[in-house]
């Protein structure tokens, strides 16, 4: 269910081109960010929280997610390259989940490693608010992955559509209708974040076990028929 | 021995019937698939190499569904018409990553290698090559695992006249060691030279099938137009119909020319000048009103 070679390059699509500046900006904003806090305001729970929720986990999370989940397969699509790997006698699902693993570990990288690093910075993971935002970025990495490379493969507009979703679904309609906050990957992944931080640092609109079970299914779900759909990709012709 | 059958395939799009009930057989040795551009050529090849579902109709390889049956790859090299390809890689990487895809080693990628001649440019970047390197890589990752069918969809697009005669003497020797080879072309040349046995698509239709000098006979013995103005049109048009090579003759007033319809071309351009010089008639304008290639084939489909 796993083919190296599918691995390397996705991966090297992935890291190689300005893709790797644009998911390498991210974080780094974030640690500049959580540096610039540091020093004006010194150790503060709160503060921390805020910064690790308000933009590491709903903004920078979701566009990194956007990069590496379409990254993983939309370019191949739209040029046409992908052709190579469907030529080969290699199953549908299998270039699915290798192109998802390889998505959800690049995800992880850009993503939980800089939240870690930033509450270290902000408050040395008091409360364990570095901890819990890293588990929250590293759950929801495999939801947005998962999410997005099907976006990757049923659309040539998945960039647009991804940030779209991240951005207006998850911060703008995310914080003002409640509704929507359960159909939310980072309310789930918060969910899980609340366990464990001190305090109530850490909230979530989403119970656990719903949180949970709904991040397996939207997973599950969007990767099988992802697989489906490259079954049945239509390769455009020059005509 | 391998056969491709397609049986009474149409694929459409929306509205827009892009093949329209094709049966062909293609057989071991070289295949052109002749037509004009937008014929629907590209279609029925993505169809025969799985990437594409027949709306009716079917496409097998020795009996075997060739759509959504990825095992048939082991016995399909497909060289696409389209340029991606991972161009960050080396060619060299690029054929064994193929290789691989194959379950196969690094030595089936070099072998595949040295049979397009790439070695030499083997570890420069694809994004560096030239067109007709980029064909010889495809060509080497469709043949990394020794497929006993080739698919080429318009192999020879934008290659300089030595590549085009290296790619052809290769696809030779892959039909002559008993491969099915099919390529798309647009260009009667190009099929006339490689391809024993030609199939015709023209408005995806199966215009002709058969061997390439029939076919070839057919083109060429078809009526030519021509439009020729002169300083005495009457004169030239009483002159030209008394020869056999002249079938028939307007006198277009309102465009001032003649319409001439010569049923022996090589014949009617060698008479047109004499006659001329002979009656001392000025030539102004001597032009072929149907040369292009859509009517050519357009002729074959009548005919």
């Amino acid at each position: 269910m796993y083919d190296p070679t599918v691995a390397r390059l996705t991966y090297r699509a992935l890291l190689g081109r300005r893709r790797a500046l644009i998911l390498g900006a991210l974080p780094l904003l974030l640690l500049v960010i959580s540096v610039a806090v540091r020093a004006l305001t010194g150790a503060d729970d709160q503060t921390a929280a805020d910064v690790l929720g308000g933009f590491a986990l709903a903004t920078m999370v979701p566009i990194i997610g956007v990069i590496a989940g379409t990254g993983a397969i939309g370019p191949e699509i739209d040029d046409g390259s992908v052709v190579y790997l469907l030529s080969k006698p290699l199953k549908r699902p299998t270039i699915i989940l290798t192109k998802l693993i390889v998505a959800i570990a690049v995800t992880m990288v850009f993503s939980a490693v800089p939240t870690m690093l930033a509450g270290l910075i902000l408050n040395g993971n008091g409360q364990q608010i570095a901890v819990a935002y890293t588990v929250a970025a590293l759950v929801s990495s495999i939801a947005y992955s998962a999410l997005f490379l099907l976006l990757g493969t049923v659309s040539r507009h998945a960039v647009v559509l991804g940030l779209v979703y991240a951005l207006v679904w998850e911060a703008l309609f995310g914080s003002l209708v409640p509704g929507a906050r359960t159909l939310s990957v980072q309310q789930w992944s918060l969910a899980v974040a609340q366990k464990l931080a001190g305090g109530d640092l850490v909230t979530s609109d989403v119970g656990l076990t719903t949180a949970t079970v709904l991040l397996v299914v939207v997973t599950v779900l969007a990767t099988w028929y992802a697989g489906q759909k490259l079954r049945s990709l239509k390769l455009a012709g020059e005509e | 021995m391998t056969t491709l059958s397609i049986d009474h395939v149409s694929r459409w799009f929306g509205n827009v019937v892009a093949v329209n009930d094709i049966t062909m057989t293609i057989g071991p040795g070289v295949t052109g698939l002749l037509g004009p551009n937008g014929a629907g050529k590209s279609t029925l090849i993505n169809m025969m190499g799985g990437f594409l579902a027949p709306s009716t109709g079917s496409v097998t390889l020795d009996g075997r569904p060739v759509w959504r049956n990825e095992a048939i790859y082991q016995h399909i090299g497909i060289v696409p018409e389209r340029e991606a390809m991972y161009d960050f890689l080396t060619g060299r990487e690029f054929v064994v990553a193929n290789a691989e895809l194959h379950g196969l080693g690094p030595k089936a990628a070099q072998r595949a290698l040295a049979t397009v001649e790439m070695e030499y440019a083997q570890d420069r970047k694809i994004s560096t090559y030239s067109k007709g390197m980029r064909q010889r890589v495809k060509m080497a990752s469709a043949l990394v695992h020794d497929p006993s069918l080739l698919l080429l969809d318009e192999p020879f697009n934008g290659m300089d006249p030595r590549q085009r005669m290296q790619l052809m003497d290769l696809l030779r020797r892959m039909g002559d060691e008993g491969r099915t080879v099919l390529f798309s072309s647009h260009i009667l040349e190009e099929v006339e030279q490689l391809a024993r046995h030609i199939e015709v698509v023209v408005a995806g239709r199966h215009a002709a099938s058969g061997d390439f000098r029939r076919i070839r006979r057919l083109m060429t013995d078809r009526p030519h137009r021509y439009l020729v103005r002169s300083s005495d049109d009457r004169a030239l048009a009483a002159a030209l119909i008394a020869d056999p090579s002249t079938s028939g003759i307007e006198v277009d007033d309102t465009e001032g020319a003649l319409r001439v319809q010569a049923v022996d071309f090589g014949r009617f351009t060698e008479l047109l000048p004499r006659v001329a010089r002979d009656h001392g008639i000025r030539l102004l304008t001597v032009s072929p009103s149907d040369e292009s290639l859509e009517s050519v084939f357009s002729y074959l489909v009548a005919a």
